[in-house]
């Protein structure tokens, strides 16, 4: 029966067919506790890996016995770095062009590498095992300091590459103008200097990171199941490193448990289940526990900065950065293949400098690997809190209000698109109104009179401004790639003869509501309701090739790649709608979920009818084939660049150094918002973490190399009831070259949030106990260290 | 997830059958009540029982009862039971002031005091609040009972004075005319141990101090109880600068140890700040100028 | 040994070790991967589950210990397909996004609603205190521990 317009669901403020605050279509499933995440999945003959780790953050294997563990009941098999060398698994390459130790052989280089895999009848088995494997360890000296690891008397970490002689990871990476910046700075009425620590913190999703590897001997199959952020670039690299043949591997990621840049890379567990897999003939699964999660798998940040930053006639002219990277014992830091810095180049910040210059350097360290990770937008996150600490620094020099300074600086909406002093172009901004409604919410004056009247009687209160410009949904096939594969996205859109729809994408939800969003789409672009659009992911054997999600590339990439979909869609069901209406394709016209004949509204036709011709034995248009569907690869002609104004309020207790934040006011300008409840709850999520890390999530060492915060009882993430009821705003700058004119947002708040928190600490304690740094986290005891003058770096 | 070695297990359906089977078994068991000490230390194997004696069903350990000059609480009372007891509120309020900072509202709804107290981990805070009020526990053994009083109870960092095939079944607390009491705590983060906390009790009488208790936690290897402090008190009015000193007291006396929570400087700072307001809250309480 | 537990009001036997933790033993039962765990050392809340209507961590408790005692999981909260307010209230507010901490919250919100039927934000604060979302920011799950609050019980029929 065709679907007519009396039985279509009217739309509404609830149920929008398109844009709108639609609640999701997934909840259906997890609010019913029917979510079908790695642990749940129990295949036939299924056994249990764990890995076996090392307690030396720096030390030589002399001798590992694994004979005491293999007789113990219930064990499979015991893995060690030589069983994998036969297979030639016992290193990987990692996403940066260099390689990992997948069990470690003649060292170990960090608290928590792997060094046996035991494979038993379950997990408890497995674990009782672990004590019974005798490694020898000969322990040598740890770095553990990025600063010292490059002095002439530090141990050689990576004495497996040939050639290294010294700890540097990736050599010095600029950009800018040294000599144009030397020139602004010298004709500078001020200049401030500060060497800050943007500290290593861990995404630390509530679900660990795990694999199920079958690999069916008789076939040659190789399934598996892996919460893994970017499936198709995974199922590439294993074809290359297992010699197996690319497309008998299937992986499917099913539902995610939080992935934040940590389900990014690939684990060296991952190598032992699927290595297990094929010996065993059984499926393997390997799942970590949270200490292996916070020790072993990628961290975030653990840049440390030295900056210089400058100002005349009132104006922010110029900037310069030096960085030393920690990248861990192993270089496997994510990004584009020519920005070992990923984007932190973008650290020019939302302001119309003259010159500025950036250097970074990255060295190795024994500590996990990683670097890249945690909502970082490619090191945007690191750029951004470092630019706008140093905004705060100066405007604190120069006696000028925070926001003021801003003003002055900013790009002006005139001077778009902007090409920055480090070779960026953002496209489109105005920045100035964003920053007034940021004030307006916050009520900016009434704060700083009520700071005024709370230091007169001793309270310590703070005000603290940031204003992010960064750069998201990467990008363009002609800049950027990842280990020679092409950022592109792709989008499969297929109208069954009912008139209902599925998508496949390459984008891979962890939670962003994907199933929900990009059914949005479709409906947008064709008028189906979101109900009767599937979308697929998450199965390399039914999506297309994609790099997947992480950096904001969902709304930037496969939305775009989505919204091309349908359109290419709609135009061959106005070239059927033609033929069925008798009539010449250009004398139609679309509204939603119809073609019709421009001047008669009333002749037209439902898309669920061109569907159900498009299908039948009725002649189509000439020359084109049956069926209602097409497909995308898209290439973004540019990243996107959302932008946001954010003020955050602390309260300080004067004796115990306590922090609260009180309020959080976050005007987001991020384009056009395809779900507005779906935005607005990942600016919550992002803020929320944004308190986390300037207030109290750090990973921490030893001189030892002793990891310090392996577990959540000292790796602290917020409560409720350390977060403020936050307070969103938005403005609205379509982005020009994105079909929908949306930029993405998924990063912008943990860009965004932890300078407007320290910021805000700084102004609460500048005037009374003079202070005018402090690196995160912004723990009790650290800020009272500085409330006494003494600010520490943290470790 | 993290998982414990191999044990056996028994339900006791008596305190005399849960001695017993601590004597016939020995120093490898262990005695589980709420088990949120225990078990996480038994996930991370620092702990490997061989035999779990469950004291659960002994509901006869869970009470809190009012005996006039005595309050009495049974060993097994969970830390929501000391939260929301009205009878705590009124007469023991650094009960209610520790137990809404102690871990977070699910466990507490499985923690007990007897467990807490045995745990013995020096940042915990019962332990702190129990000596500032002079309290005495009970301990069950095969040749009976005996009282010990909370000043000698703990030993050293996760160490008391509670005999292999003993159980502690009780705390007593006197209960004297002038009370007021308050604890203190800064932490991290919510549900986090303390990075030091102070309990004070004091007992007022025609508006001079006649007795105090004051004891900090997390800043040594046990419970600080600062003696030097509550005999400074003894016969004064209550006043800021005799809070002032009597913190100054507490953060000399103490013996914090650096850690992930804090440096020692701190740790000491804040048993005077913590001190002092514990302090003034137990005062303004004894004198009902607080609720 | 062999053990019986009551979980959502049917007896679930099983011959496990002693040292078996409830939350394995509840993941164990075909139908009940509802129950989450996300850490070590008692923090996350994602294994929460109701003992006798209170909420406790399930990693935190051997299965043993929960022989004689009611347990609940979030599978039984929808009844005969309807769903309980809270989890109705968690869709309305978009209260959860990748739904790993989702089982632990409604359970720990669904006995402070049974508890404290009209709770204010500072006490669903207080009471989810226990429990770690990396996703959400917490605002929404107040707000939808409010609208539960507002709409018991359930009144409209189903939408998801």
């Amino acid at each position: 029966m065709a679907v007519t317009e009396q039985n279509l669901p009217s739309p509404s403020q609830e149920r929008p067919i398109g844009f709108g605050r639609l609640k999701r279509k997934e909840d259906a499933r997890f609010i019913r506790g029917k979510g079908n995440y790695l642990d749940d999945i129990r295949l036939p003959g299924m056994v249990h890996g764990v890995m076996l780790r090392s307690p030396y953050a720096h030390a030589k294997i002399v001798s590992i016995d694994t004979s005491k563990a293999l007789a113990h009941p219930g064990v499979a098999a015991v893995i060690t770095a030589k069983d994998l060398e036969t297979l030639g698994l016992a290193w990987m390459p990692t996403i940066s062009y260099d390689t990992q130790a997948v069990l470690a052989g003649d060292k170990v280089r960090f608290q928590g590498q792997e060094v046996a895999f035991v494979i038993a009848t379950d997990e408890y088995v497995a674990r009782d095992a672990l004590p019974l494997i005798d490694v020898e360890y000969e322990p040598l000296p740890a770095i553990v300091n990025a600063r010292k690891a490059l002095d002439p008397d530090a141990p050689l970490i990576r004495d497996d590459k040939e050639g290294q002689t010294d700890n540097l990871a990736s050599p010095l990476w600029e950009a800018g103008d040294e000599e144009a910046t030397d020139r602004v700075f010298a004709e500078a009425d001020v200049v401030v200097k500060r060497d800050i620590i943007y500290p290593r913190c861990h995404p630390a999703p509530l679900e660990t990171c795990g694999m199920i590897a079958d690999f069916n001997p008789k076939t040659g199959q190789l399934d598996i199941y892996n919460g893994n952020q970017a499936p198709h670039a995974h199922r590439t690299v294993y074809a290359h490193v297992a010699g197996l043949a690319e497309h008998m591997i299937r992986i499917r990621c099913n539902d995610i448990g939080g992935g934040f840049g940590n389900k990014v890379p690939i684990y060296p567990g991952y190598v032992c289940a699927i290595a297990g897999s094929i010996v065993a003939g059984v499926p393997v699964k390997w799942i970590e526990d949270r200490s292996e999660n916070l020790m072993s798998t990628g961290f975030a940040r653990d840049y440390v900065m030295s900056a210089e930053m400058c100002a005349k006639d009132g104006r922010i002219t110029g900037l310069r950065v030096d960085v030393i990277a920690d990248h861990g014992a192993f270089d496997s830091t994510a990004q584009p293949t020519k920005f070992p810095a990923g984007f932190f180049h973008i650290v020019c910040g939302s302001y119309d400098l003259q010159a500025s210059h950036v250097k970074v350097k990255a060295v190795y360290t024994n500590k996990a690997p990683g670097g890249v990770a945690y909502r970082c937008s490619f090191r945007i996150t690191e750029a951004v809190y470092l630019v706008e600490r140093m905004v705060n620094a100066l405007a604190l020099e120069m006696g000028v209000d925070q926001v003021e300074l801003r003003m002055r600086s900013f790009i002006a909406p005139e001077q778009f698109p902007y090409e920055t002093t480090t070779g960026w172009t953002y496209d489109s901004g105005n920045y100035a109104t964003t920053m007034k409604v940021a004030m307006d919410m916050a009520g900016y004056e009434d704060l700083l009179s009520e700071q005024a009247e709370k230091r007169a009687k001793g309270e310590l209160m703070g005000i603290g401004v940031s204003f992010f410009t960064e750069g998201v949904g990467a990008g363009p096939r002609k800049h950027m790639d990842i280990l020679g594969l092409a950022m592109n996205d792709g989008a499969d859109l297929r109208v069954h003869p009912s008139g209902k729809a599925v998508v496949s994408i390459s984008a891979q939800t962890q939670g962003q509501g994907h199933e929900t969003t990009f059914a949005q789409i479709v409906a947008e672009e064709l008028g189906i309701p979101p109900e009767n659009v599937e979308v697929r992911h998450g199965d390399t054997d039914k999506s297309p090739y994609g790099l997947g999600t992480y950096g904001s590339r969902s709304t930037p990439v496969s939305g775009a790649a989505v919204a091309v979909v349908s359109r290419k869609v709609r135009d061959k069901a106005r070239q059927i709608a033609a033929t069925m209406l008798e009539t010449r394709p250009e004398d139609l016209a679309w509204e939603k979920g119809r073609w019709y004949v421009k001047g008669d509204r009333e002749k037209g036709v439902l898309i669920e009818e061109i569907a159900e011709r498009a299908y039948s034995g009725e002649p189509m248009p000439t020359g084109m084939e049956g069926g209602l569907d097409a497909q995308v690869i898209y290439d973004p002609p540019n990243l996107t660049y959302p932008y946001g104004a954010y003020i955050a309020v602390v309260d300080i207790d004067p004796e115990t150094a306590y922090v609260r934040v009180r309020r959080f006011i976050a005007v987001d300008d991020c384009g056009v918002r395809i779900n507005p409840m779906i935005v607005e709850g990942q600016i919550h999520g992002g803020l929320a973490e944004g308190v986390g890390i300037a207030l109290m999530e750090v990973i921490t060492f030893d001189e030892e190399g002793n990891c310090l915060n392996g577990s959540f009882m000292d790796y602290l993430i917020p409560t409720a009831l350390e977060c403020p009821d936050f307070e969103l705003g938005e403005t609205v700058t379509p982005c020009p070259h994105h079909p929908l004119g949306a930029k993405g947002v998924g990063e912008s708040p943990n860009v965004g949030s932890p300078p407007a928190i320290v910021n805000a600490v700084i102004d609460a304690l500048h005037k009374t106990h003079g202070v005018t740094h402090i690196d995160m986290p912004c723990s009790p005891a650290r800020v009272w260290a500085a409330m006494q003058g003494r600010p520490e770096p943290p470790q | 997830m993290q998982t414990p070695a191999p044990c056996d297990y028994e339900r006791a359906t008596s305190v005399e059958g849960a001695i017993a089977s601590l004597q016939r078994v020995g120093s490898s068991a262990r005695i589980i009540a709420g088990g949120h000490s225990l078990i996480p230390m038994m996930k991370l194997r620092l702990a490997t029982p061989e035999h779990l004696i469950d004291i659960n069903d002994l509901h006869e350990l869970s009470y809190i009862t009012d005996h006039g000059t005595e309050i009495r609480i049974g060993a097994l009372t969970r830390h929501v039971e000391l939260l929301t007891s009205e009878l705590l509120k009124s007469k023991l309020p650094v009960f209610a002031d520790a137990e809404e900072v102690i871990a977070d509202p699910v466990v507490r709804n499985r923690g007990t005091i007897g467990g807490s107290l045995c745990q013995a981990d020096p940042a915990e805070d019962l332990s702190s609040v129990c000596s500032a009020l002079k309290a005495t526990v009970v301990l069950k053994g095969p040749d009976g009972e005996r009282t010990v009083p909370l000043s000698e109870f703990h030993v050293g960092p996760f160490m008391t004075v509670v005999a292999d095939a003993e159980i502690l079944t009780e705390v007593r607390i006197p209960v004297k005319p002038g009370a007021g009491s308050a604890h203190e705590k800064v932490e991290r983060r919510a549900g986090d141990f303390a990075i030091a906390a102070a309990s004070a009790a004091v007992w007022i009488d025609g508006g001079t101090i006649a007795d105090a208790g004051i004891a900090l936690s997390a800043v040594g290897p046990k419970p600080i109880e600062v003696t030097r402090a509550e005999e400074l008190l003894k016969g004064k009015s209550p006043s800021e600068e005799l809070f002032e000193q009597a913190g100054q007291i507490a953060s000399e006396d103490c013996m914090p140890a650096a850690d992930g929570r804090g440096p020692i400087d701190y740790k000491r700072h804040l048993a005077a700040v913590l001190t002092k307001r514990a302090l003034r809250r137990a005062c303004a309480r004894a004198l009902h100028q607080e609720a | 040994m062999e053990l019986t537990i009551t979980i959502n009001g049917q007896p679930v036997t099983r011959d496990v070790e002693p040292r078996q933790l409830l939350v394995h033993y509840i993941r164990d039962t075909p139908g009940l991967t509802g129950t989450h765990w996300g850490c070590d050392t008692s923090n996350c809340g994602a294994c929460v589950v109701l003992m006798d209507g209170q909420p406790v961590k399930s990693c935190t408790t051997l299965a043993a210990m929960a022989v004689g005692h009611e347990i609940e999981t979030v599978e039984s909260l929808e009844q005969d397909g309807r769903l309980d307010p809270i989890q109705q209230g968690f869709h309305e507010l978009h209260a959860l996004h990748c739904g790993f901490c989702t089982p632990g919250m409604l359970m720990t919100t669904r006995a402070l609603l049974n508890e404290n039927p009209n709770p204010t934000e500072a006490e669903i604060r207080t009471a989810i205190s226990g429990g770690i979302c990396r996703c959400t920011g917490y605002k929404n799950i107040v707000a939808a521990v409010r609208w539960a609050a507002e709409h018991q019980p359930a009144t409209t029929t189903q939408e998801v």
